[in-house]
């Protein structure tokens, strides 16, 4: 189902969470709210669940206006950070909640509530745990009872609270193969937060990065990775170090030296943003040269830290971890790959 | 040490035989050594002697009276206790602070000024008393008003047990409920209350235990007539200024018993439902 929020606005004591948001989420996708703490990411999936009422605007379900819809009626599936499963019950009635407070005339009768919860059971891989109590089990294995439970009222739409954030990482990592798995299986269209970029990058068809009450951009994995819109964006996904420069006629400058980038669209005090990774080694001609200051092995890379014109601006650049510059002093590089942003 | 090996596990909290043995010597002096000094007093009579004063009549109908009366308002406790201790810790309201504090008051209360109170307001002559009198109701100085003063008594046992649990069921929990599709009744019924359930039965048996030794306020309002509203506290109190120490044992010794059995048995389906709502472990 399309979900559709509308210039939604939320605030909380008069102190604004949301400022005039809107979205379209599609059929079927797997979108990603990412952003970091006190964002508005979560605010904005309780407010598409019901959880919080809009201060100002809509929220569409495919045509239907759900805005005055109570949770009950909005026909949504919601798995929370901390599970909140039901702990007096047993993983087979967690499941079967859903269907079992149905009103008579839409309820299945308790043979088919029963096989459906065991399917679902199945589906999440914990049969043969349907006895047992919610603390009995992992909090791996709780969070997907809490998702099969989500699934078996059929949700139109499937939210997550930052599912996978109170798991290992060990964990993380499998549950998130797993979720997409499922998405892929059932094809609900499901919503999830989450604070890590890295989990956000490789579940996600869509992303969505917020900031501050606002979105910042919406995008593929790809584009809000390569093409970041904001310095915010570009700070908050992936790696970046950030260079205070000023550009005279499409060259750029760092103080008074020139660095080798020439065609720059922009002019004046600028900020420029680069990744780690997207840069090349220069041996003389204009570039950013800066002494070492630490040299760690990350994994496959080494990860060096600069100090350009004397100690005032730090950047971090990888290395191939066997490449001999690693043993210098000083390296002279350029950003392959750079965005400009106008310095406030 | 070896003696202790079935029981004691190996663990790094020093002074588990310090602290033991302490537990042991403090229960016997306090709880043991009087209540085995009971048990010799009545047995003093012999086994014979001591059914002929157990199962006198007045006896029996001061135990019934007892323990109706206890039961009754412990399950009245329970009810409106759970029903405050909701209001307490889920709204937000000008004096809550005051009424939290105010729920204490049965606690610090001497219960003789409890009674004396309770005796004025349900007395026929009282503010109560006198609006149920012309239809032919009596409160004070019979069982029901024993109920009353054990209502009285009990309620912040009820009310401080459930409490901190209900703080502790997330709000999230609800928030799954609601999701789910359960509405605020069916989310109170069947999420809500049976996660409290071993807090109930916790508070229903303090509140029990309490209103089955009260003494100082139900002698009061009770009107004390043999037979009617006679508790068997009372009964004690009388052998005794009888001289009859013995009968006095026979009794306590009963009352010791059925309590015994009771909070026994609360406490069995206690550690069962906490068993089984996932609090082991």
């Amino acid at each position: 189902m399309e979900v559709r929020v509308e210039n939604v606005r939320k605030e909380f004591d008069r102190f604004p969470a949301l400022h005039d948001v809107s979205l379209d989420i599609r059929s079927g996708e797997l979108i990603a709210l990412l952003g970091p703490s006190g964002s508005g990411k979560t605010t904005l999936l309780r407010l598409i669940a019901g959880l919080e009422r809009p201060t100002a605007g809509r929220i569409f379900f495919g045509d239907t206006d759900a805005s005055e819809k109570s949770v009950q009626e909005r026909n949504i599936g919601f798995v929370f950070q901390h599970y909140a499963l039901f702990r007096h019950m047993t993983i087979l009635e967690n499941v079967s909640f859903g269907l079992k407070v149905r009103p008579r005339s839409t309820r299945p009768p308790a043979g088919e509530i029963r096989r459906r919860a065991m399917e679902l059971l199945d589906l999440v891989q914990l049969s043969g745990l349907e006895k047992r109590y919610p603390n009995q089990l992992s909090g791996g294995q709780r969070q997907r009872v809490a998702l099969a439970r989500a699934l078996a009222i059929e949700p139109g739409v499937l939210l997550l609270d930052e599912p996978f954030g109170a798991l290992d990482a060990q964990v993380r990592r499998e549950l998130r193969k797993w979720l997409r798995e499922i998405h892929d299986r059932t094809g609900h269209t499901t919503v999830f937060v989450t604070h890590d970029q890295e989990e956000a990058l490789e579940l996600a068809d869509r992303l969505c990065v917020m900031s501050q009450g606002k979105i910042e951009q919406v995008g593929s994995p790809d584009s809000v990775y390569d093409k970041p819109t904001s310095p915010f964006v570009f700070g908050f996904i992936g790696e970046s170090s950030e260079l205070p420069v000023s550009v005279d006629k499409g060259d750029i400058w760092l103080g008074d030296r020139p660095i080798g980038i020439a065609g720059a669209q922009a002019q004046g005090q600028q900020r420029l943003f680069f990744r780690p990774h997207d840069i090349e080694l220069v041996e003389g001609g204009a570039a950013l040269a800066g002494v070492v200051a630490s040299s760690r092995r990350v994994g496959g890379t080494r990860r060096v830290e600069l100090d350009i014109g004397g100690a005032a601006h730090r950047v971090e650049i990888d290395l191939p971890f066997d490449h001999p510059a690693a043993e210098r002093s000083q390296i002279a590089f350029r950003p392959k790959r750079w965005a400009l942003f106008p310095a406030t | 040490m070896s003696r202790f090996g079935r029981f004691r596990q190996p663990s790094v909290i020093p002074g588990f035989g310090l602290t033991f043995g302490f537990t042991i010597a403090y229960f016997s002096l306090i709880i043991l050594i009087p209540l085995i000094a009971l048990v010799f007093r009545s047995a003093g009579l012999g086994w014979g002697g001591f059914w002929a004063a157990a199962l006198d009549p007045r006896v029996l109908a001061s135990l019934r009276t007892s323990f109706v009366t206890a039961l009754i308002a412990a399950g009245i406790n329970v009810v409106f206790g759970t029903l405050i201790a909701w209001v307490l810790v889920r709204y937000r309201f000008p004096g809550r602070r005051i009424f939290d504090a105010m729920v204490d008051l049965p606690f610090a209360l001497p219960t003789a000024v409890a009674g004396i109170a309770l005796t004025a307001i349900y007395a026929p002559n009282g503010v109560i008393g006198q609006l149920v009198a012309p239809l032919g109701w009596r409160i004070a100085y019979t069982p029901v008003g024993i109920t009353i003063a054990m209502i009285f008594i009990g309620l912040p046992f009820v009310v401080r047990t459930i409490q901190p649990i209900l703080e502790e069921v997330s709000k999230e929990v609800e928030e799954a409920s609601a999701t789910l599709g359960a509405n605020r009744f069916q989310t109170i019924s069947r999420v809500i209350l049976p996660s409290l359930t071993p807090a109930i039965l916790t508070g229903f048996a303090l509140a029990f235990a309490r209103a089955v030794g009260e003494y100082g306020s139900v002698i009061f309002i009770a009107g004390n007539i043999p037979f009617v509203s006679e508790i068997a506290p009372l009964l004690i109190v009388i052998r005794l200024e009888e001289y009859n120490y013995t009968g006095a044992a026979v009794i306590a010794m009963v009352m010791l018993a059925i309590s015994f059995v009771m909070l026994f048995i609360i406490n069995l389906i206690q550690a069962w439902s906490r068993k089984r709502y996932g609090y082991g472990n």
